[in-house]
């Protein structure tokens, strides 16, 4: 390998001396063992989901079950787990959706298109990325009172369907791709919004994505705004907001064996996400790291 | 051509302003009318359950009797202050230095595995604070995973702590520890400053609070390391091998060129991290509900506590507004502190 990478090839021999190697060696050290308490919590809870409630009360560190049961999984079962999963998956697809499509849009605009008022507006949609989102609780609250959004769908997707650090990231990117590509389909004749939609969205793939995998994890993962918007009707209940109840309403011993396969299941969709997309993932993050 | 340019003007102005309207929509909406409602509600005393229309102005009295009348409101918000303030001191710093640390180790040249090692810590960041709450609880319990580890790694010395429900402060056992009890320790520990007593104010987080925040870093890191990554790859090799000629051992380099080089982008992870830890909320309801004895009441639980559980809307609206102003100046100060210039 050493061989075929020129930087490494590169590298006089004596460079890489004993404290180098040390260095290396400690380094592997520290990283593996971080490594480990970061995955462990992780796999001794998929074995405790699958453990029986004595067995767990008995031992809750033991990691191999002594008998295997899905007895969890069939308590949270009860619970109407299956409905909470569809109402995460529709709701944070809806607002990925209409995130994704309206963000590009406005960043578009504001990257591309000379329009007056156009810098105000943008300076005031990055004043509002300043405002922490629990000073927005009680009136976000009001406001879905009024419009009788409170226990509805409508209520958790439309106030998160559009989000400033969207309109931001995609307006970053819009301003980064050269400007010749709209002017030859000007020349051609397509109006805007054939030019938006036909050579300017393919080409965004790459901030696209990000802002897919930002988007839906952010809606899949939040608790504090669907617990404001569902009060009463538990079967619009989220993932999330359901797990938080499950805590509560599985009597006075806790059910460790159903909370934690809650959590498993809260878990996992977003888990097969990161392992099919990771690079996006990582790429988004210091990406948007860089521009903050 | 001259009606031909003012012609694509005006186009140009109706197609912004109609790729905008979707986006705008929203945002006036449920951004900057819930904005001037937050203003507005915290000076009157809306119980969240009358019509919004009924509630009657107050004037600054939420203010007041947050901050200034002495009762139970006054103490649970300088408690909360505290408390939030005892999570940011302890997590921002550790979250930072830890990630930097990481990320430096994780970007040396000769190391293999990078990929799994990124994974494995960036993992916790993607899973819902709710799951990985109600995990931690279960390792927390008094024979969890947490007391077995540290009762492993001391050989046994570690008393198992019940972490969820001790109320205990870490300074207060540091003092009791070396004889100073309320009791009988000096006369100014029992005066009382802003709903608290002196002997309060400095008890230092508790053993409960210290759960979530060791939770709360271990969740965070892999973010912020993997900001530090891109930070340090940015970083161009020459600067490292003129280092190197010059003789510079590993924590100098580190100290004098990757420190001073990565400075706008500590201050954003410290910006992010103060940010994200004063609005500590979802990790606090699912795991203690603000107790034991009140020790994990943070300000943002206090704002959705008191607006919607106890029926003052008004009250928690004013927390909130209170709560931002606090960000803020935090974020200017930390902005001098950080010397920013160097981001523009």
């Amino acid at each position: 390998m050493a061989s075929i990478s020129p930087t490494i090839a590169e590298t006089p021999a004596q460079e890489v001396d004993w404290t180098a190697r040390l260095r290396l060696i400690l380094s592997y050290a520290i990283l593996f063992l971080l490594a480990f308490t970061f995955l462990y919590p992780f796999l001794l809870t998929v074995t405790t989901s699958l453990k029986t409630l004595p067995e767990i009360n008995e031992n809750p560190v033991a990691l191999i079950p002594e008998t295997w049961t899905l007895e969890g999984y069939l308590a949270m079962q009860n619970l109407n787990v299956g409905r909470w999963m569809f109402n995460s998956a529709f709701v944070a697809l809806a607002i990925t959706v209409g995130n994704v499509l309206f963000a590009s849009m406005a960043g578009y605009a504001l990257a591309r298109i000379p329009f007056p008022g156009g810098n105000l507006l943008f300076l005031t949609i990055l004043g509002t990325m300043m405002i922490p989102g629990i000073v927005l609780l009680i009136p976000m609250f009001i406001i879905l009172k009024q419009v009788n959004f409170i226990d509805t769908y409508m209520g958790l997707i439309f106030p998160k369907v559009t989000t400033a650090f969207g309109v931001f990231l995609m307006k970053q990117f819009f301003e980064s791709i050269p400007k010749d590509l709209e002017e030859a389909a000007r020349i051609d004749g397509a109006n805007r919004l054939q030019m938006f939609f036909r050579v300017i969205l393919p080409i965004a793939r790459p901030a696209l994505i990000a802002l897919i995998i930002f988007t839906f994890q952010g809606a899949w993962n939040d608790f504090m705004f669907p617990l404001i918007v569902i009060s009463v009707r538990q079967e619009l209940y989220t993932l999330p907001l359901g797990l938080a109840v499950l805590r509560g309403g599985l009597g006075e011993s806790l059910q460790w064996n159903a909370i934690l396969a809650g959590s498993l299941v809260t878990t996992l969709p977003m888990a097969v996400i990161f392992i099919f997309f990771q690079r996006y993932f990582l790429e988004g993050i210091s990406y948007t790291g860089l521009k903050g | 051509m001259a009606s031909g340019i003012k012609g694509q003007d005006r186009e140009d102005a109706v197609a912004g302003w109609l790729f905008m309207t979707p986006a705008l929509i929203v945002f006036i909406v449920f951004l900057i009318i819930p904005i001037i409602f937050a203003l507005y509600f915290s000076l009157t005393d809306w119980n969240g359950i009358s019509p919004p229309a009924e509630a009657n102005w107050v004037g600054l009295d939420n203010y007041q009797t947050v901050l200034l009348e002495g009762g139970i409101r006054q103490s649970d918000f300088f408690k909360a202050l505290k408390n939030t303030t005892y999570f940011a001191i302890g997590v921002v710093p550790l979250q930072t230095i830890l990630s930097l640390l990481l990320a430096v180790i994780i970007n040396q040249r000769l190391l293999r595995y990078k990929e799994f090692f990124r994974t494995a810590y960036y993992f916790p960041s993607i899973t819902s604070s709710v799951a990985i709450s109600l995990i931690f609880l279960f390792l927390y319990q008094r024979s969890g995973l947490v007391n077995n580890a540290l009762e492993f790694l001391t050989f046994g010395a570690w008393e198992p702590v019940a972490w969820m429900s001790d109320a205990r402060g870490l300074f207060h056992i540091i003092l009791e520890a070396l004889g100073v009890t309320l009791r009988d320790g000096p006369e100014f520990l029992r005066g009382e400053l802003l709903g608290l007593t002196v002997w309060d104010w400095i008890s230092g987080p508790s053993v409960a609070l210290m759960a979530i925040m060791i939770m709360n870093t271990w969740t965070t890191i892999g973010t912020m390391m993997i900001i530090f990554v891109a930070a340090l790859q940015d970083i161009p090799g020459s600067v490292y091998e003129a280092a190197q000629v010059d003789g510079a051992t590993a924590w100098p380099t580190f100290r004098r060129i990757t420190v001073p080089l990565l400075r706008p982008t500590i201050f954003f992870v410290v910006t992010l991290g103060l940010i994200g830890t004063y609005q500590v909320f979802d990790q606090i309801y699912v795991m203690s509900s603000g107790g034991p004895a009140k020790t994990t009441l943070t300000m943002a639980y206090m704002v959705y506590r008191n607006g919607f559980r106890n029926s003052e809307m008004g009250l928690g609206a004013a927390i909130a507004i209170l709560l931002f102003v606090i960000i803020f100046v935090l974020t200017l100060i930390q902005r001098r502190i950080t010397g920013s210039e160097a981001e523009q």
